[in-house]
């Protein structure tokens, strides 16, 4: 056994060799930029495609996108460890503040699904019904017409800025003075692969996700503005119309004065190519609003 | 002879002397940083505020009560699972099983410690909550109980190979003199060998609970993180928000500086507190092992 180590050390250092010097030649093979992206978990699926093929087309620039949630995409761009951050939120005002050369470039309108696990024989609720089950009025299914059952609620983390606008714009309706907060026990779960997780596999869970995260296997309710509305459910046609009532903007925020290389790309994203990439991929356009 | 080995006798002391004392450094260290980023919390947020039963950081409600509390029932509930669990694992390979039967267990103990904690909480999220949702009647599987048996798995190994250990180094002739007394081999397991182990076994069992209170990713996972305040024994049966998971959830998206920013590593101190509180218990049972050894020698 002895005699083996000088052996394999020789050998792990002529594989570090082989292996250090593979990766300095295709760092010399690498002409052009590399871009960082970060930040929110809706936005990154339309990034990946959006880096893809612009990679496809520009083979000198690497595109890397790295997820995190929009509050860490904000300030990874803003202290500089990412060039690109992306966010589905406007910036607050404590954001506006410690980073205020950022720049926003709405990207795509993302509708936001309410779902339920396919079981539930609810098919649709109002906005107002779905700010009291999330705010803890409602408790049992059996009070929205549903079988008895108990209500849970599941959200994303605080962090998510579908968790914000959840809050403000289904929770509060929207209103500037409404305080309405979360029920305390609503889980918070930290990606949207465990909301869809559970909501699928418990027929007592009600959850929301970004339109482009909603699998087959759970339900999607039909939503109305108004009690005596109009019952809505979401599309890529809806989220266009605006009839849709639960959808908001995507953003990427770049840094100060973009270098060439992230002009280019900002440019690319919103131009037609780019924006039907978009499109292609079951959101709304930017440019079509 | 000596002349020329003491240049490189002297470097080599010198760099084992500087490791042995970095750990020392690196905890002070440790502590002055948390320290420092923590502690502006108390000026910031009222204690009432502080110490309420809300949280909800984004409108600036710091309440950590239901945060602490369940930390405590999460990790309370593991140790009940794990310490009778490991304790009777490390007797049964220590005292009972023939060795093939040792010899298959000690290393699938071994190969249990090394599963990574994320893929733990993969499979608790993917099917075993849906099992205890179903198996309990629950209105939903992610629970503090959830956690605390994902966790149990995690503090199950060391418990097992420490309290083996310990077993393992009472003198043959405790064993022998009791049998042959006319003590059965369960009496003499019972009433001598685990006694005159139970420094270890503690000592087990507080790293165990030690690690269960740290541990992070399965109860950012399973337990739903719902910061509600636990009220009874019934909390084990409901969602819970832990220390560990509120900081690893909410640490990405806080601007630098801000008061949430201090206030987890507030939470950061309390963990630190309640961890070096464990591992002093430790220490102090096995300080007074070594004391009655001596007694016994002497």
């Amino acid at each position: 056994m002895k005699k083996l180590l000088p052996i394999v050390l020789v050998s792990m250092l002529i594989a570090l060799a082989v292996f250090g010097a593979g990766c300095t030649s295709s760092n010399n093979t690498a002409s052009g930029a590399k871009l960082q992206l970060a930040g929110s978990t809706s936005v990154q699926p339309h990034a990946e495609l959006l880096a893809k093929a612009f990679q496809a087309n520009n083979s000198g620039v690497q595109v890397f996108v790295q997820g995190g949630g929009s509050s860490a995409g904000v300030t990874a761009v803003g202290t500089g460890t990412a060039d690109i951050g992306m966010s589905s939120a406007n910036l607050s005002a404590s954001q506006k503040s410690q980073y205020p050369n950022l720049k926003a470039v709405p990207i795509a309108v993302d509708g936001i699904a309410i779902i339920v696990n396919p079981a539930n024989p609810i098919t649709q609720l109002s906005l107002q019904q779905i700010s009291d089950i999330y705010s803890g009025k409602y408790q049992n299914w059996s009070e929205l017409g549903g079988e008895d059952r108990p209500i849970v609620r599941v959200s994303r983390e605080t962090n998510s800025g579908t968790h914000v606008y959840f809050l403000e714009q289904v929770l509060r309706l929207g209103e500037k003075d409404n305080k309405t907060m979360f029920s305390p026990d609503t889980l918070l779960l930290p990606s949207s692969q465990g909301i869809t997780s559970e909501v699928r596999d418990n027929p007592n869970a009600i959850g929301y996700d970004g339109l482009g995260y909603v699998t087959p296997d759970v339900k999607v309710i039909a939503v109305a503005s108004e009690d005596q509305g109009a019952y809505i459910l979401p599309s890529a046609e809806s989220v266009n119309q605006g009839t849709y009532p639960v959808a908001r903007d995507l953003y990427i925020y770049s840094a100060g004065q973009p270098s060439a290389d992230i002009q280019e790309y900002l440019d690319w994203i919103v131009s037609a190519e780019g924006q039907a990439i978009v499109t292609d991929n079951g959101f709304v356009p930017i440019a079509n609003e | 002879m000596r002349a020329p080995g003491s240049w490189t006798e002297k470097i080599i002391v010198n760099l084992v002397k500087l490791s042995g004392y970095s750990t020392i450094i690196f905890i002070v260290m440790i502590l002055i940083f948390l320290l420092r980023s923590g502690i502006a919390t108390l000026g910031e947020v009222p204690l009432g505020n502080l110490f309420s039963r809300t949280w909800y950081p984004i409108e600036e409600y710091y309440g950590v009560l239901p945060l602490i509390a369940g930390s405590i029932i999460v990790t309370l509930g593991a140790t009940l699972i794990a310490v009778p669990i490991g304790v009777i694992t490390a007797i049964f390979i220590a005292e009972i099983a023939p060795p093939w039967a040792r010899n298959t267990l000690k290393p699938l103990v071994e190969v249990l410690g090394g599963v990574p904690s994320v893929v733990l909480g993969f499979l608790g999220i993917l099917f075993f909550s849906n099992f205890i949702r179903q198996a309990l009647q629950l209105p939903t599987g992610l629970t503090a109980l959830t956690g605390a048996i994902l966790l149990a798995f995690i503090s199950i190994p060391p418990i097992v190979s420490i309290s083996e250990d310990a077993l393992d180094a009472v003198p043959r002739s405790y064993r022998d003199a009791a049998l042959a007394l006319g003590a059965t081999h369960w009496q003499t397991i019972w009433r001598v060998t685990l006694p005159a182990a139970r420094s270890g076994v503690l000592t087990a069992t507080m790293l165990g609970i030690g690690r269960t209170i740290g541990e992070t990713m399965v109860v950012l996972m399973v337990t739903g993180n719902a910061p509600v305040m636990p009220t009874g024994l019934g909390a084990l049966f409901s969602p819970v928000r832990t220390m560990t998971a509120t900081i690893a959830a909410e640490m990405g998206e806080v601007a630098s500086g801000s008061v949430h920013y201090h206030v987890l590593f507030f939470i950061g101190i309390i963990l630190f507190v309640i961890s070096l509180g464990i591992n002093l218990t430790a220490s102090a049972f096995i300080f007074r092992q070594r004391k009655r050894s001596e007694r016994i020698l002497s």
